[in-house]
């Protein structure tokens, strides 16, 4: 089983990027479970959503607790939520081999992430500047669907062709076309990326 | 056909292939998507002929259900929690008249404080209103229970609530096989009303009824009710050949035949039981479960006979009755009362207090152990009692 | 004023008597062949208002429908004293569910024979002022709004007599009732209280909102069929003294009721789509005090002492009423 999570705020599709992963994983034939973290939360308040992909049925109900892969779709997230607390709770249980995928313009170190990123395997962290992306091509900064084209590329787990159709099945139209560019434009990034990435 | 989608899309549209002619419904958390679904598919056309009405509350809600099916119409609506509470004169009322209303319930917790996450306290405060009562463990079963459930409810004039689990399931992409319209007509014929208000042949329906006659009148819901634990075994059978695929009926046994510890337990959390379950028995802890889908009738002769003399039982329940205990517990000892079969209690996840793999598994390892106190509390904050109450708390925690 | 209300001064008396009229004018009850809807050998109190006008008002209901008519009853006596098992005296199709729920029953047998094409059948819901005015009020108003094809009769006694005379919000000022008792300086139920449904049914902009009472019954089977010759929610006040919790006697039902009006502290009037479109003139003007002293749940505004402040606060109100419905012709100088 592989668990996904996924942090961002209000507003932001957190809820709909999981729900789009498992789509995307059903179309390849896995099993796919996708859930929210069951709020009321309000625009701009914190969100966690969950995704799980297995090869067999899942039954597991509890929220992801150990992930193999955390999607942060706002950096500010990553700030320590109280001072002297060392940092926040976005990579709790991330697992030693998981990945790690950032929506930001900036580099992870600079982010005081460099410790995390070393951990982990090479290759296995990046950051993508999704917002941006889809500014570019969707005009509004929603960096849900971007995201899972770099996840796509980060893992290796899903095809972009298998994401670009659960996202235009979700958004019709120019919204639709738009993220699914933006989406193929973070994929081709994480793709450069790795292609440069020194050899583990 | 196999789709991915939300647990709730998943109800409204195999809702909608039972042809509810008339769909009442008030928004509440987390049953809201299942309304707006089928608002959806009516305004559509797609759900045609049907009536939706939106009402001013849940106990309009119900009530606009009741004079429906009086009037013969199948009628269908869903709620949650304060919205269930606040409707429970008119379920009384639907089942006291015979109306065969089915309900979702997306389960959440009762206030205060309020909450709007998941537990069982809602239908479990209306387990004597005379409704039959079908908990899902997944979103296959929580759409196919509806079919089922309707048939169900209409074959013994007896309402029927259809259980899950909020947010857990109504909010959860998952594969769902959503019935085929041909397959839920082949299944569920039309609604044919044992009475209905009819100009042409006027009965009087919901008279008073006085000491001389009210006795009989609760014992015949009583015997009617217990046809439902000899209906729904051979509805789901049937449901089996026409859908190709297991429906639950009163119990689902797993793993429980050779193990020394049963948990029972209703609804989504039998998931993550049976993923702990595997993982014992992989470590030579022989840990079994049965999962309890219709709780009102109660199944006592399919639980007695699911167990035997020896077997350690634990009802994790996901709610419970301050003052007194279990809910589900008082069920099992009254059906296993001459059974040899010690039963512990563990109250898990209140108010969307997650149910996790490693807590239950320290659980279980504690009563296989015979060393779980017979009323316990999984997970519960010491520290945070202590702060909440200023004091010193009495009682057991897992 | 649509309906042409027929008297006869001449016998002196106001009754249905109607042999002179040309058939089709005749009263329903006049027909020997009237549903009987609510029929005999129900256990309502001798003199009952509620009895009387329910019968008049589903009579008339069932001729203009050609007998196709559903009915949804709320708790409370009408429902109580008809349906002893295994006896009714209902001879229509007849629902009744709870207290507080008869409108939004209504609405879903509507919902029904609608989903059914059934539109020849029609739906009334009935209750008494505590089942329309207080625990029925949020259904009553969900029904209005939504518009949907129900005409809901209240038979208003001004409270809730069948758990033995207890204030509603339809009690009027000084009334006394056993949770309003004459105590104190203020006997029985406080001025500046309460509400009048009829008001609440037209700012809801319905087809038709009517009252009347059992004074004037040709009047209620006109307002009646008036009402079934319309579609979407209909709503109908009728004023039905109680013996029983007004302290009156049997035969004096219908006097009472005429006292009401007369005295103008019942208005009957009727509106469309929230505007009033006519009203039923005051012919005599009677004093509030005609009206009170004949009610023993008023006794205390008059014994042991007289209490004319409150009597004049009362006076004020049906004046009030009389000036805002133009209840008075003013007559030419």
């Amino acid at each position: 089983m592989f668990q996904i999570r996924i942090h961002g705020r209000g507003g932001q599709g957190v809820v709909t990027a999981a729900e789009l992963l498992s789509i995307a994983a059903f179309a390849e034939g896995r099993h796919a479970q996708a859930f929210p973290s069951f709020g009321s939360e309000r625009t701009g308040a914190p969100v966690v959503a969950f995704c799980r992909l297995d090869d067999r049925p899942i039954r597991l109900r509890e929220p992801v607790l150990e992930p193999d892969a955390v999607i942060v779709q706002d950096a500010t997230l990553l700030r320590p939520t109280q001072p002297g607390s060392g940092g926040s709770e976005v990579l709790s249980g991330l697992k030693p081999a998981g990945f790690l995928l950032v929506n930001t313009s900036v580099d992870l170190a600079e982010l005081g992430l460099a410790e995390v990123v070393a951990r982990l395997p090479s290759g296995h962290a990046a950051a993508v500047p999704a917002t941006l992306l889809a500014r570019t091509h969707v005009g509004r900064p929603v960096p849900n669907a971007v995201l899972l084209g770099a996840f796509a590329a980060l893992t290796g787990l899903l095809s972009i062709d298998s994401v670009a159709a659960a996202i235009v099945e979700r958004f019709r139209g120019p919204v639709g076309e738009g993220n699914v560019a933006a989406a193929r434009a973070a994929y081709d990034h994480v793709m450069g990326l790795r292609s440069h990435a020194p050899a583990a | 056909m196999r789709q991915q989608l939300e647990g709730s899309q998943a109800v409204a549209r195999t809702v909608a292939r039972c042809r509810p002619e008339v769909v009442c419904a008030y928004p509440i958390s987390p049953q809201t998507h299942i309304v707006e679904g089928l608002s959806e598919l009516v305004a559509s056309g797609a759900l045609t002929p049907c009536e939706f009405v939106n009402v001013e509350s849940e106990f309009a809600a119900m009530s606009v259900a009741i004079g429906a099916s009086a009037a013969g119409a199948r009628a269908y609506t869903a709620t949650a929690s304060q919205g269930l509470l606040f409707m429970a004169e008119a379920l009384w009322n639907a089942s006291g008249l015979g109306l065969p209303i089915t309900m979702t319930v997306a389960n959440r917790a009762i206030g205060a404080p309020i909450n709007i996450w998941n537990d069982h306290s809602d239908a479990m405060s209306l387990r004597d209103c005379g409704w039959i009562q079908l908990y899902a463990r997944d979103n296959q079963e929580a759409a196919d229970l509806h079919i089922l459930g309707f048939r169900l409810a209409e074959q013994l004039s007896i309402p029927v609530m259809v259980c899950m689990d909020g947010f857990v399931l109504t909010h959860a992409f998952e594969e769902v096989d959503v019935a085929e319209q041909g397959l839920v007509d082949a299944y569920l014929p039309p609604f044919r009303p044992r009475q209905v208000l009819d100009p042409a042949a006027p009965v009087t329906i919901g008279a008073m009824v006085g000491p001389e006659a009210f006795t009989e009148v609760r014992y015949l819901a009583h015997e009617n009710h217990l046809r439902a634990l000899e209906a729904i075994p051979r509805l789901a059978e049937e449901f089996a050949a026409v859908f190709g695929r297991a429906c639950a009926g009163l119990i689902s046994p797993y793993r429980s035949a050779d193990a020394e510890l049963v948990v029972v337990a209703l609804g989504s959390v039998l998931g993550t039981v049976a993923e702990v379950i595997d993982d014992l028995r992989d470590n030579g802890v022989r840990v079994g479960a049965l999962g309890i889908t219709t709780f009102r009738p109660f199944p006592a002769a399919a639980v007695r006979d699911a167990l035997r003399d020896g077997q350690r039982v634990v009802a994790l329940e996901r709610a419970f009755s301050p003052g007194g205990g279990g809910i589900v517990t008082q069920d099992l000892r009254a059906a296993l009362s001459d059974r040899d079969c010690p039963i512990s209690t563990v109250v898990a996840g209140l108010g969307g207090r997650a149910v996790t793999r490693p807590s239950l598994r320290r659980m279980l390892v504690e009563a296989t152990a015979g060393s779980l106190q017979p009323l316990a509390f999984l997970d519960l904050d010491r520290e945070l009692l202590g702060r909440v109450s200023g004091g010193r708390v009495s009682g057991g925690a897992a | 004023m649509t309906a042409q209300r027929v008297k006869f001064y001449q016998t002196g008396s106001f009754a249905v008597g109607n042999r002179l009229l040309e058939p089709d004018q005749r009263s329903v009850q006049a027909d020997a062949g009237r549903t009987d809807a609510i029929t005999c050998g129900h256990r309502a109190c001798q003199g009952c208002g509620e009895a009387l006008g329910a019968r008049y008002v589903l009579d008339a209901a069932m001729r203009v429908t050609g007998g196709n008519l559903v009915t949804v009853n709320a708790t409370g006596c009408l429902e109580v004293f008809s349906t002893p098992y295994p006896e009714s005296a209902w001879q229509v199709a007849w629902l009744h569910s709870l207290f507080g729920n008869a409108p939004a029953v209504a609405a879903g047998v509507a919902a029904a024979l609608a989903v059914k094409g059934r539109t020849d059948v029609r739906v009334i819901g009935q209750a008494g002022d505590g089942g329309t005015v207080d625990i029925g009020f949020g259904c009553l108003s969900g029904l209005f709004e939504r518009n949907d094809d129900v005409l809901f009769v209240c038979y208003d006694n001004q409270g809730y007599m069948n758990t033995g005379v207890q204030r509603s919000a339809a009690t009027p000022p000084a009334a006394r009732t056993t949770t309003t008792p004459v105590v104190d300086a203020n006997p029985g139920n406080r001025f500046g209280q309460g509400k009048f449904a009829p008001f609440i049914a037209m700012a809801h902009e319905i087809p038709y909102v009517a009252t009347a009472t059992v004074a004037d019954l040709r009047d209620l089977e006109a307002k009646v069929q008036r009402a079934m010759g319309l579609h979407g929610a209909r709503y109908l006040h009728v004023l039905v003294p109680c013996p029983l919790g007004w302290g009156t006697a049997a035969s004096q039902t219908i006097r009472i009721a005429r006292l009401a009006t007369e005295s103008g502290l019942f208005p009957v009037f009727e509106a469309e789509h929230g505007r009033v479109t006519g009203v039923s003139p005051i012919r005599r003007q009677a004093p509030v005090e005609e009206y009170l002293r004949q009610q023993n749940r008023y006794r205390h505004l008059f014994d042991p002492v007289r209490r004319d402040d409150l009597i004049a606060r009362i006076q004020a109100r049906a004046d009030r009423t009389i000036r805002r419905f133009g209840l008075i012709e003013k007559k030419e100088p």
